[in-house]
């Protein structure tokens, strides 16, 4: 193998090596992530949720995860079988494939690394950055790929030849299109300050502080764009108060009604991932992914800025929660409404102010 | 959907452009609070017609009551309305002393009010929460329970059990009241007011809430009449009518509670009466626990209870509406004929008219509003 | 106390009985004409008994009429309650619907039907309400067995 070759493969390994930890972790964290919705909900309702499994309830996913592989995987006679069967893969892939442009940590590896008398150069394709391709039209990704999970909803819906779940899979489509439209034009007062659709440019650009207290985040500067975003991904996560979808008192269970055992559990999963995604998107967006005091100082920048990264996202996940404890569901129609005559001028009166407030804050 | 995309839709229905959808929701459906079925007819999300399939808890209490004697009906009531096991043990013991020409002594007519309120306070609870759960919010289920959790031990404390006291006797009660309820249920409705606010700071001013109760189930004074419709619906309707005020029984007259009316005619105002309701039977409770008077509890009954020939017709204001018992008696120990008037049952009549045209959200909102128990409606 | 003096002079050959008892009031009706005079007993402003609170019907089993149909009336206005009882002839007897003037006897006359077998003429749907719709009899009537090897 020729000599130039051999940063490429190191660094190959090393974007390897990443995707292995960050979907192992990931996956963990999800199934953690449901035991905490359980245990927070139970805190907000005066009870104690799952506490039974391990020290307070702390090996509750392991139980979960055992039955429902245990479960009897049940396919409908009548289900349109290949799309019946696809349809979790695809949401879950979906909330997995967001991870991949959404920068996590600034540099999480050395540039340069002497291993077997040898210098190998980690910084190819950004391998050594906490992202795991940093994109020049990550927004752009973050989107289709959200798009496509709202596919899975779909099909699923389509594919159990069920009334309520095809009931579940057309309320899915009608507000992924009128929210990722909405989603979207927030986001261009952030594309215009920044002038880069890179996930990393844009946390980059939040980096310091005004009057050395204010840190630069775009939820001071699109405070707008932050509002409709979050409502925004609150109806495509389709969490609580926009959880139509499956909406148990009305549509049963939605979507995922003829699914049982690891099937469901994918669903079940996955809807966490998308949670998950939402937060660190908007963390990313508006909150200044992994930026944080200190970020800078040699030996911390290694690990701080993943930790200010995770902090800031359970805070957020955490907030998803808290709201779904508090509110009670919208109704489909009146989201709808919402979305298209508040919402979506409410972006376009942004994209028109933005000038100004770039203006304002000295970034024109 | 706004009225002309409506208007729109059945025209195209009409030239065969769109098809409508049949779902059978129930007998097992998370909102039907048991096992009612109804057939709905959608056009899209827009619900056409509804067929509502009862019976699947029927058990035939009417028949059963004819072959058991006055005091064996007793527990065959309570398992009617069993969020209110109460309020039915006493509209059929009222029945059998108006039949009889009895009345209970001062004290037990106390006694039956407080724990009539106590298990209207439970309902109206268990009822709000169980509404704030079909439209999403899961909170205040668990604020709710927890207070109607102190009013089953109470109950539990008084007559031995939770849902289904059966503690009511033709001529009075049971058994006297237990030396520490008084100072223990004094405790309760003195911190039961906060707890009201405190659920109507979850839901009364909040946005979403509004939006999905406020015209939805719409049921005007007139249609409530002509339905037959009672209880907190028809109050929500703007009709003043508390049986508890209009016809006291019982020694309502002597307390002093205002009939909650709200006029919206809708599934929020209907919210707000159950919620009003809950505080005034708080204060019938302290009233009666105040001025409780000494005394019988009951008159003594001696051999086999057997009422002379006739027919009498009782309703009192069960926490669903006019609970009425028609009881003929043909001069033996059993009943020859009883007949429910369970609230329920003619609430739900008002279902198709309250749902069709509407949202399928909005059907969930509407049933839920009627405050289902299927037990009394199939009985 | 419902003074129903002016219903009988209405309709002075369709009251048969007035009897009172334990304060309850009750008017045996005719069959025929009962219409009318539920219409009157609803629209006349010194009753205006709007509201059907029951609808039912009675097997005596071994007397001459077998079947009687009662209704409890409700007047919110005077706050008054009447009962209206009328005999029905013959083993299978029929009677007219009262939709037209209740429409919440719809549901009641359903369950009378389902439950004692009563039929009522010109209802808009006239079907078994509490029972499957596959029973062949009526539970409340004083004939039907109290044991036996039917099962659903």
């Amino acid at each position: 193998m020729p000599e130039s070759n051999m940063d490429l493969v190191a660094s190959v390994i090393l974007i390897l090596v990443k995707i292995g930890v960050f979907f192992a972790l990931f996956m963990l964290i999800l199934a953690y992530v449901t035991l905490l919705e359980r245990r927070l909900l139970g805190f907000f309702q005066e009870r104690y949720g799952p506490n039974r499994v391990g020290w307070q309830g702390l090996l509750q996913p392991v139980a979960d995860g055992i039955k429902m592989f245990m479960k009897e995987d049940v396919t409908v006679s009548e289900a349109n079988k290949a799309v019946y069967i696809l349809a979790p893969i695809v949401f879950v892939a979906a909330a997995l494939m967001t991870f991949s442009v959404i920068p996590f940590g600034d540099v999480i590896w050395p540039a340069t690394m002497e291993i077997g008398g040898r210098v190998y150069n980690f910084t190819l394709a950004n391998a050594n950055r906490g992202v795991i391709a940093d994109v020049n039209v990550a927004i752009l990704i973050v989107f289709a790929i959200s798009s496509i999970g709202i596919y899975g909803l779909i099909m699923a819906g389509w594919g159990s030849n069920n009334k309520y779940a095809l009931l579940g899979g057309v309320r899915a489509a009608a507000v992924m299109i009128s929210y990722e439209l909405a989603a979207g034009l927030a986001l261009v007062g952030i594309i215009m300050t920044t002038g880069s659709m890179s996930l990393m440019d844009i946390v980059k650009f939040q980096g310091g502080c005004w009057f050395g207290v204010i840190p630069k985040w775009f939820c001071f500067t699109q405070p707008l764009a932050f509002v409709i975003f979050l409502i925004a991904v609150f109806a495509e996560t389709g969490r609580t108060p926009f959880d139509f979808t499956e909406c148990e008192n009305e549509l049963v269970a939605g979507y995922q009604m003829e699914y049982s055992s690891m099937k469901f559990a994918l669903f079940y999963l996955a809807e966490y991932g998308h949670m998950i995604a939402a937060s660190a998107l908007t963390v990313t967006f508006f909150l200044g992914g992994w930026q944080g005091p200190f970020v800078d100082v040699p030996g911390l920048n290694y690990f701080l800025p993943v930790i200010y990264f995770c902090v800031k996202t359970f805070m957020l996940v955490f907030f998803f929660i808290w709201v779904r404890a508090t509110y009670p569901r919208f109704r489909y129609d009146l989201l709808m409404k919402l979305g298209w005559k508040v919402l979506l001028p409410a972006t376009l009166v942004n994209i028109l102010i933005s000038p100004f407030t770039m203006k304002l804050f000295g970034y024109l | 959907m706004a009225e002309p995309e409506i208007r729109l839709h059945q025209e195209k229905r009409k030239r065969g452009e769109t098809e409508t959808m049949e779902i059978n929701m129930g007998p097992q459906h998370p909102s039907t609070h048991g096992v009612f079925r109804a057939v709905v007819e959608l056009d899209g999300e827009t619900v056409v017609k509804v067929v509502p399939h009862l019976g699947y808890l029927h058990r035939g209490i009417e028949k059963i009551a004819e072959n058991r004697t006055y005091h064996q009906v007793i527990p065959l009531t309570d398992r009617l309305d069993y969020m209110a096991g109460a309020s039915n043990n006493l509209g059929y013991c009222l029945t059998v002393e108006k039949l009889l020409g009895i009345e209970v002594p001062p004290r037990g007519q106390y006694i039956r009010v407080i724990l009539t309120e106590l298990s209207r306070i439970s309902s109206h609870l268990f009822w709000a929460g169980a509404n704030a759960h079909d439209l999403g919010a899961m909170t205040p289920f668990f604020f709710m329970v927890r207070e109607r959790e102190q009013i089953l031990f109470f109950l539990e404390m008084i007559t031995g059990s939770r849902l289904t006291p059966s503690f009511f006797r033709v001529g009075g009660m049971s058994m006297d009241l237990p030396p520490e309820f008084r100072d223990e249920c004094m405790k309760f409705i003195k911190n039961f007011p906060p707890r009201v606010d405190e659920y109507e700071t979850l839901l009364t001013e909040n946005k979403i809430w509004k939006s999905r109760t406020q015209g939805v189930g719409y049921l005007s004074a007139e249609d409530c009449i002509k339905l037959g419709i009672s209880g907190p619906m028809a109050r929500a309707a703007g009709i003043d009518w508390d049986l508890r005020k209009n016809q006291p029984y019982s020694s309502y007259d002597k307390f002093d509670f205002k009939t909650v009316v709200y006029h919206g005619c809708d599934a929020y105002d209907r919210y707000r009466v159950r919620m009003m309701e809950m505080r005034q039977s708080n204060e019938i409770i302290r009233q009666a626990l105040e001025s409780l008077p000494e005394g019988d509890h009951s008159v003594t009954m001696k051999g086999t209870l057997k009422p002379p020939a006739g027919e009498v017709y009782m309703a009192i204001e069960a926490p669903r509406g006019e609970l009425g018992f028609y009881i003929v008696s043909d001069g033996t120990a059993q009943p020859f004929r009883m007949k429910v008037r369970a609230p329920t049952f003619v609430n739900l009549q008002s279902l198709p008219k309250m749902c069709e045209g509407k949202l399928f959200s909005d059907m969930v909102a509407a049933l839920s509003s009627v405050d289902l128990v299927l037990a009394e409606v199939d009985r | 106390m419902t003074d129903v003096t002016k219903l009988k002079n209405a309709f002075p050959d369709a009251v048969l009985n007035v009897e009172e008892y334990r304060g309850d009031v009750t008017v045996t009706l005719k069959r025929d004409g009962l219409l009318q005079a539920c219409t009157f007993l609803r629209d006349d402003p010194d009753y205006s008994f709007r509201f059907l609170a029951d609808v039912t019907a009675v097997d005596y089993k071994d007397k001459t009429p077998r079947f009687v149909m009662v209704y409890h009336l409700l007047s919110h206005k005077h706050n008054r309650r009447l009962r209206l009882k009328v005999p029905l002839e013959g083993e299978n007897p029929e009677i007219e619907t009262m939709t037209g003037v209740w429409p919440t006897a719809d549901w009641h006359e359903r369950e009378t039907y389902d439950l004692l077998g009563v039929k009522f003429l010109n209802h808009p749907d006239l079907r078994r309400i509490l029972l499957p719709y596959h029973w062949d009899c009526f539970p409340l009537r004083k004939d039907y067995p109290l044991e036996g090897k039917d099962e659903l």
